[in-house]
């Protein structure tokens, strides 16, 4: 499982592309808002942190096609699903690689992008927190999506179609936590929620991504 | 004789064949009842003059948009434990329904809220949990739409409707964590003794009632469908290989 994770980490990358793409979408996505809605400062502090979290969840939606596609089409994931390695176990280290290729440099570079949007003071550390817990959500979520699509020819707009619905809690929480924190109020029923969701995808939908991969390999 | 006898597609078909006319006449008979009554021989009601009839199209579609849900996630269940062909057939007929019901509600909804809100949309909790549940019900019906192997496609949309099922409830009571917005609360509901006066309850009931047999009769009448296309792909590719 290790190995498999190391694998994809080194593959991201060497094979460019994949690794700085999401990070230079989340810029764009970022810096396009203001050309949107005008320089505004405080409408920009105002709508700041959901536009940081709608701009991380699309920024992880980019990249999610390459999860499974390559190891697909190479028939590796074939070989991985005959190695002793469950496929859930191997579904799981997926997800992690995707996390550290994408989630976690979201995470760290969304403090820098909130600069920009006039991000209120207090809430930097909100962002970060919600980011870092509500990131692997998304990853395993779109982890399951990817592994519905594989085996479908230009899926990615049907991926996109299947996955986004099923970001909406976690963007309700991630972005009301960051919210009330901007505003002063108490953080943590939306922090308790956003982890709930969190350790609950992460417990349960590999599972299911096993179940689609294993459906799509007979 | 149990229930599985229907999973076979030969005794579904010869089974639904009579029954299928007579639930459409009760179905399209009771929902007219309902809707005419309830158009045109109801009161007004106080402070919201005419608006208010839009209730027996609103509440009825809400009602089996996510009724609709329920069933497509009994029969997605039945068929990755029991592998029936019928019951994955049924979930793909009775989706687009559900489509057709979510769009009538949120529809109604707007044209209703129109004038006793002052406003078209609101992002209020039971608005956008109709929306997302909208959404479910697209990514299900295009999941559907671009598997070409039919058994793959059961199999991936049935794991798809359970974990979307499972997101749609958490997206219910996330988005409840915004205020509690403009939508009244449930006015129908088991536990009281009369719910809204009489003289709106009973056609809204028997709308209700016409709504739930025309989805049965259109599901029915999709699955039909549904089978007959699976029988002509089959001897299809039975001539191709002879």
């Amino acid at each position: 499982m290790i190995a498999l994770l190391m694998r994809d980490l080194r593959l991201a990358v060497r094979a460019g592309g994949g690794f700085g793409l999401g990070l230079a979408f989340f810029l764009i996505v970022v810096v396009l808002v203001p050309f949107g809605v005008g320089p505004n400062s405080d409408l920009l502090a105002k709508i700041a942190p959901g536009i940081l979290w709608v701009a991380a969840l699309l920024a992880a939606l980019l990249s999610l096609d390459r999860i499974f596609a390559l190891d697909y089409e190479d028939g590796s994931l074939a070989l991985l699903a005959t190695s002793p390695l469950p496929m859930e176990g191997a579904a799981l280290a997926k997800a992690v690689a995707h996390w550290l290729t994408t989630g976690l440099p979201l995470t760290l570079a969304a403090p820098a992008l909130g600069a920009l949007l006039n991000l209120p003071g207090p809430s930097y550390s909100f962002l970060l927190i919600s980011l870092l817990i509500g990131t692997p959500a998304l990853s395993v979520i779109g982890t399951f999506g990817a592994a519905l699509t594989i085996g479908i020819r230009r899926g990615g707009l049907l991926l996109s179609l299947l996955v986004l619905p099923l970001y909406v809690p976690t963007l309700i929480f991630g972005a009301e936590m960051v919210r009330r924190g901007a505003e002063g109020l108490a953080t943590a029923t939306p922090l308790i929620m956003l982890a709930g969701i969190t350790a609950g995808a992460i417990a349960l939908l590999p599972f299911a991504a096993a179940v689609a991969l294993r459906i799509n390999l007979r | 004789m149990s229930i599985w006898e229907y999973a076979n597609p030969k005794k579904f078909m010869t089974t639904t064949a009579p029954i299928l006319p007579w639930v459409f006449a009760v179905a399209i008979a009771s929902t007219v009842v309902g809707l005419v009554w309830g158009f045109f021989f109801t009161p007004e009601a106080e402070n919201f003059g005419s608006t208010v009839k839009i209730i027996y199209l609103h509440v009825p579609s809400a009602l089996m948009a996510i009724n609709a849900w329920l069933m497509m996630l009994v029969a997605s269940l039945i068929w990755l434990i029991r592998r029936h062909h019928v019951s994955a057939l049924a979930a793909k007929a009775a989706a687009p329904v559900g489509i057709a019901m979510t769009l009538m509600a949120l529809v109604t909804g707007a044209i209703w809220g129109q004038p006793t809100w002052g406003t078209w949309w609101v992002w209020d909790p039971r608005l956008t949990s109709f929306l997302i549940l909208f959404l479910f019900y697209l990514g299900y019906v295009a999941l559907w739409a671009s598997i070409e192997d039919p058994d793959t496609a059961a199999d991936l949309t049935s794991v798809l409707c359970m974990v979307g099922s499972v997101f749609a409830l958490l997206s219910r009571y996330a988005v409840n964590f915004w205020n509690q917005g403009l939508h009244q609360g449930a006015s129908l509901s088991m536990d009281k003794a009369e719910n809204v006066s009489n003289v709106y309850y009973i056609p809204l009931l028997i709308s209700m009632g016409g709504f739930v047999l025309l989805f049965l009769a259109l599901v029915i009448l999709r699955t039909r469908t549904e089978i007959r296309q699976r029988r002509i792909g089959a001897l299809q590719a039975r001539a191709r290989r002879s």
